[in-house]
């Protein structure tokens, strides 16, 4: 041992920070949605495929946010929420989170193509190319769409579980994408509107600033009515049926009901009451999204089980 | 003198280390497991002799055989 003492040794990043890079939370929706896809698919593979199909592209999405992390450092720095991130508080290397996120893309699409098949590989690599950079490193800092266009990002996971299943893309993988797509904005749009956020001392355009808060809520119920038809329509493809008919129609009721609400109020109310309405349909639509695809899996346990 | 040098550095990344091995041995056992069952999921068995860098005589269909 040196006599050196632990204050001047660097600190040491141990694998916590760096599985922290791979925004575990996004990590588990990615998973979710993406099983989701796999699992209603029609044609069954072996389950080990399926098990290193799944663990591939959650690492794909982990990748694409260390990589999201790497570039965005210095607007995580400036804001409170992201202030703690591995990167801005000094535990991991800016180097460190290229390296890591380069690598797991490299190793999820490659490890993806061998066990699966060139469709889902290359979806997974759109999806990381999407995300870390038309959507991290130019849309997010030029226009206040960004929300929309990197919805897209998180939609994309259930349309690769169904392609790793069936090797192709079709109505049904469509609208599992479009559902996520759709719904992104208005959940979005609705945490903004109740969390007080920094994204204007770092530069990032948010509808709520760029707009103005009653522009907002007008966005959130127009991409919940577009939503409805969206989530209703999959009830109708092969993938759906009474069951999810049925959650669908509760839940879109549920959330446009919501979302109506927060268009009709403005922000002197929505203080009065501490933003209730916007905290509401923010979990609302948590659930939306959750029981949507709760409910494939519902009908598709029912298609094998011949009921 | 002992021949083993001990360093810091060595408790300090111990963590860090054991972590990157586990990691190493689970691909392992993932790209085994995965060859296992695309193996298995040939089928027919002359398959397999397929993969052999070495021609095999033996494995061309030859002229009268049924299949």
């Amino acid at each position: 041992m040196t006599d050196m003492s632990v204050q001047d040794q660097p600190y040491e990043a141990g694998m916590g920070d760096y599985f922290a890079l791979m925004k575990p939370r996004v990590m588990s929706l990615v998973i979710f949605t993406a099983l989701v896809g796999l699992l209603v698919a029609p044609t069954p593979g072996h389950p080990f495929i399926g098990f290193l199909a799944i663990l591939c592209i959650a690492v794909g999405a982990g990748a694409s946010g260390a990589l999201n992390m790497w570039w965005d450092a210095d607007i995580d720095a400036k804001m409170r929420r992201t202030a703690k991130r591995p990167i801005p508080s000094g535990r991991v290397q800016p180097g460190e989170a290229l390296g890591i996120g380069l690598a797991l893309s490299g190793f999820s699409i490659v490890l993806l193509w061998l066990a699966t098949n060139a469709l889902s590989a290359g979806l997974l690599a759109f999806t990381i190319f999407f995300y870390a950079v038309i959507y991290s490193m130019w849309l997010k800092r030029a226009t206040p769409q960004n929300i929309v266009i990197g919805g897209a990002a998180g939609a994309f996971p259930p349309m690769i579980g169904w392609a790793v299943a069936t090797g192709s893309v079709s109505i049904e993988s469509v609208l599992m994408f479009a559902l996520i797509f759709m719904w992104t904005p208005p959940h979005f749009w609705a945490l903004a509107l109740f969390v007080k956020t920094d994204y204007g001392d770092a530069d990032v355009p948010m509808l709520t600033e760029t707009h103005g808060r009653d522009s907002t809520r007008r966005h959130v119920i127009a991409y919940a009515v577009l939503l409805a038809p969206v989530a209703l329509g999959i009830g109708f493809t092969s993938i759906g049926g009474y069951v999810y008919l049925g959650v669908a129609a509760v839940m879109n009721a549920w959330f446009l009901k919501g979302c109506y609400g927060i268009w009709r109020r403005d922000d002197a109310a929505a203080e009065a009451d501490n933003y209730l309405v916007e905290r509401k349909v923010f979990k609302v639509s948590l659930y939306y999204l959750f029981l949507h695809f709760g409910a494939l899996l519902v009908e598709a346990a029912l298609r094998t089980t011949g009921v | 003198m002992a021949i083993k040098v001990e360093h810091e550095v060595h408790e300090r990344r111990k963590g860090r280390n054991f972590g990157v091995g586990a990691l190493l041995i689970g691909f392992i056992g993932l790209v085994f497991a995965l060859t296992v069952v695309k193996v298995l999921q040939l089928g027919d068995a002359r398959q397999f002799e397929n993969f052999d860098h070495v021609a095999r005589p033996a494995i061309i269909p030859q002229e009268g055989d049924t299949e």
